[in-house]
């Protein structure tokens, strides 16, 4: 019977003259969404998109909760505009809420109160809104029982006419919330393997973003199945992405050689990550991404002190985006298993090769000790061998 | 990228006779052994002739013969089988701290049961010393469980030193070898020696994974760890893996027949190795012994200053494919639990890599790896902590 979808964005309504771009993107990222989805319809009418399921709309359901861009949705049921129909639709919705809430047990044995609620779009419909309610919440107190409660019921039963068709329902789940990806451009995240980082993406995508990948190898201090791991992430975070994430992975074996043959050990981290940063902005510039992304979060590791992400940043003028800053391990680590990348984050490979770390890395680095610590480096051509050694995969969900 | 396969002793590739012959089994000769007709006794022609393959191998009886799904299950089933069936007699097990995972989480197993364990320690060079055997045997040991060649270093245990000691009691403890290692390689007769139960395993010996056996010496009663239809003397229920027992028993003929002719060959090529090795590596040390008291196909290093696990890597891109200890060990990061046995300090221990040749080994396979060896170790230890 729930055989089609309404969907409801929000924040996008509020952009005046992109509205139109932002509804197209969200139309065709839904479609990527729902593409193995057999015989299912996507179409929209002002201000609403409806999905026809063309069958179980449990599928739908799920695939929506991972697209940016929809605040809510429900499952409907769509029948002929005209009364009887309407009434036995309605009936059909509240015998499944009460037996729901049954199941959940929310208040067992509890009677159950409900309201209607209705809209009438096409106004050519014979009986106004609230003739509608009226007529609709007798049939079912005469078919189901109950009480009426219009401040606080139990279940809303919602009627929407509009011309072509009625569609009645009860449940409204949440939508991921956030902006639909490929509105907002494109950053490039910086990819370790662990826990952090993937989450980095996901909000990125959140806010709209459309994402590369770049993650940093070291062979044969790293394994090949560190590789994997990345790439395993990277189709996880494809399931949010709308399509596909390019991810580099960089030749770092060079870099890691010479910082640690010719640098001090204490700095060995910050000179590290700002090979990375320079090297992440290069790739930006080649793929027009105009921001880079990270997974630190203050104050985490050393590196991630305020005063190394100061002496860190320099080398870059693109944005760096730290989507996860304010945030603890223990939030971090909660996002990381609702989205799905948390168990591959622990696997046991070594990432960036512990091999390389000092014992003691400074917290507090100074811009002139770094500054001159590279100077026993040959940056332009330790950075064009490791962009001349890049593999680039397209990750795909 | 051609590349020199030395890892023999995790697993080898399936030779292509053995896999024409499990295709056949698979797709025509499909039956059901237990069926009563044609392709039921086609079928059961092949147990037949499989079982008479691996038990010639063995020089035992065809009768002696029960399949399992590999080495693993075997040891395991030899191991709890035997004592769970014989522990109104006593519930004193020997072992030793050497051996495979299977036999130890077993004998664990049993311990949480209620059954006392001694476990054997080894020497330096990874022998368990017949003496410590003899010593640790009473009235009350009911089974001895120790492994021929070790998985790890390849050290022979003296089981003809063992069978001595176990034939002077007068109350015989029975005997499980593990021989997963050595089957179809090196020499065994379990009648001569007095062995009641001997594991081996298909993929170790170029046949497939998932397929392996139990010689059960007759009269020795073991508990099924499965129950069911009755299949392998009812022993071990459950239809019969055909493709994957033909595959064992033509690849133990297989192997068995180039083992004896080879064996000298890999004997050379190892002592090649070694030397090499030893002479243009510094600090470099043979893990286990160096001599004739190791198998031919095994060999383990250690490089002082080196993660073993990396040294893999590095030997990965010259094509070189080796393991640090063994393969269900190595993706755990600590160190072997042999080498561990065998006194090797911790930190040493980490540079630990085991190179296994099979008898599809040539020559070619050792000169690339000795000649890549001393440059990727040099380089290596420009970025090692111990420096």
């Amino acid at each position: 019977m729930f055989d089609i979808v309404l969907v409801r964005y929000g924040e996008i309504g509020l952009r005046g003259n992109n509205r139109r771009n932002f509804e197209d993107k969200l139309m065709a990222n839904m479609e990527r969404a729902l593409s193995d989805i057999p015989n299912h319809r996507i179409y929209r009418t002002p201000g609403r998109v409806y999905v026809d399921a063309g069958g179980d709309a449990n599928p739908v359901l799920e695939r929506l909760a991972r697209v940016f861009g929809i605040v809510s949705f429900s499952p409907a049921v769509r029948v002929e505009p005209e009364m009887d129909a309407i009434k036995d639709a309605a009936e059909y919705v509240l015998r499944d809420s009460i037996a729901n809430r049954a199941r959940l047990a929310v208040e067992p044995g509890a009677k159950s109160t409900f309201k209607v609620e209705s809209r009438r779009a096409d106004k050519r419909f014979p009986l106004p809104s609230p003739e509608i309610s009226r007529e609709v919440g007798a049939h079912l107190l005469d078919r189901i029982g109950g009480d009426v409660d219009v401040h606080r019921p139990d279940t809303t039963v919602n009627v929407e006419v509009r011309d072509e068709a009625a569609f009645v329902y009860a449940r409204v789940v949440s939508g991921p919330g956030g902006l639909p990806v490929g509105t907002s451009g494109k950053a490039l995240l910086l990819l370790s393997g662990g826990i952090d980082s993937p989450v980095a993406g996901w909000m990125g995508l959140k806010r709209g973003i459309e994402l590369a990948g770049v993650h940093f190898h070291s062979p044969p201090f790293t394994s090949e199945r560190s590789r994997d791991k990345v790439e395993d992430i990277c189709r996880v975070l494809c399931r949010y992405a709308a399509g596909k994430i390019r991810l580099h992975h960089v030749y770092f074996t060079g870099i890691q050689k010479a910082i640690k043959l010719d640098c001090p050990e204490e700095i060995r981290v910050t000179l590290m990550r700002r090979m990375m940063f320079r090297l992440a902005e290069q790739l930006a510039k080649r793929i027009g991404a105009l921001a880079l992304i990270t997974g630190e979060s203050v104050g985490q590791v050393a590196s991630q002190t305020l005063a190394s992400m100061l002496v860190i940043n320099r080398v870059t003028a693109y944005p760096v985006l730290r989507p996860l800053s304010g945030m603890d391990k223990t939030e971090i680590t909660r996002i990381a298993e609702q989205i799905g990348t948390y168990e591959m984050s622990i696997r046991p490979y070594e990432d960036c090769c512990t091999l390389f770390l000092p014992r003691h890395p400074k917290t507090r680095p100074h811009l002139d000790q770094v500054e001159s610590a590279e100077e026993a480096l040959d940056i332009p051509a330790l950075m064009t061998e490791a962009l001349d050694r890049t593999e680039i995969v397209d990750i795909r969900g | 990228m051609d590349c020199s396969y030395l890892d023999n002793s995790a697993t080898t590739p399936v030779y292509p006779e053995v896999a024409d012959l499990m295709k056949t089994v698979m797709v025509e000769a499909f039956g059901n052994p237990s069926s009563l007709h044609g392709k039921g006794r086609e079928a059961e022609r092949l147990l037949n002739q499989a079982r008479e393959r691996v038990a010639r191998v063995l020089g035992t009886n065809s009768r002696d013969i029960i399949f399992t799904s590999g080495g693993t299950e075997a040891s395991n089933l030899a191991i709890k089988g035997a004592a769970r069936a014989y522990r109104k007699r006593g519930s004193h097990l020997v072992t030793t701290r050497i051996e495979h995972p299977a036999t130890l989480r077993a004998v664990e197993e049993l311990e949480a049961e209620g059954f006392v364990v001694t476990y054997l320690g080894v020497d330096g060079e990874g022998m368990v010393a017949p003496a410590d055997l003899e010593a640790a045997i009473t009235d009350e040991t009911i089974l001895v469980s120790t492994m021929y060649v070790n998985h790890e270093v390849g050290a022979i245990q003296p089981l003809g030193e063992f069978s001595r000691i176990l034939k002077s009691r007068g109350r015989r403890p029975f005997w499980h070898v593990d021989g997963v290692q050595a089957f179809a390689k090196l020499e065994v007769e379990p009648y001569k020696l007095g062995i009641d139960l001997f594991s081996l395993s298909a993929h170790k010996i170029h046949g497939p994974k998932g397929a392996g056996a139990l010689f059960v010496r007759e009269g020795v009663r073991l508990k099924p760890l499965l129950v069911g239809g009755g299949q392998e003397a009812g022993i071990r229920s459950g239809t019969e893996n055909m493709p994957g027992i033909s595959g064992l028993g033509l690849a133990a003929e297989i192997c068995w027949e180039k083992s004896r002719e080879g064996m000298n060959h890999l004997a050379d090529l190892k002592q090649f190795m070694i030397e090499r090795v030893l002479e243009d590596i510094p600090d470099a040390q043979v893990n286990g012994p160096g001599d004739k008291r190791a198998a031919p196909y095994i060999t383990n290093f250690r490089f002082k200053g080196i993660k073993g696990e990396v040294l893999v890597h590095a030997l990965e891109e010259h094509g070189i494919y080796v393991s640090t200890g063994s393969a269900c060990s190595s993706r755990q990061h600590q160190a072997s639990y042999v080498l561990e046995a065998m006194g090797v300090p911790d930190r040493e221990a980490e540079g630990a890599i085991r190179v296994s040749f099979s008898t599809l080994t040539g020559r070619e396979d050792v000169e690339r790896i000795v000649a890549a060896l001393p440059g990727e170790i040099k380089e290596l230890r420009k970025f090692s902590r111990v420096r």
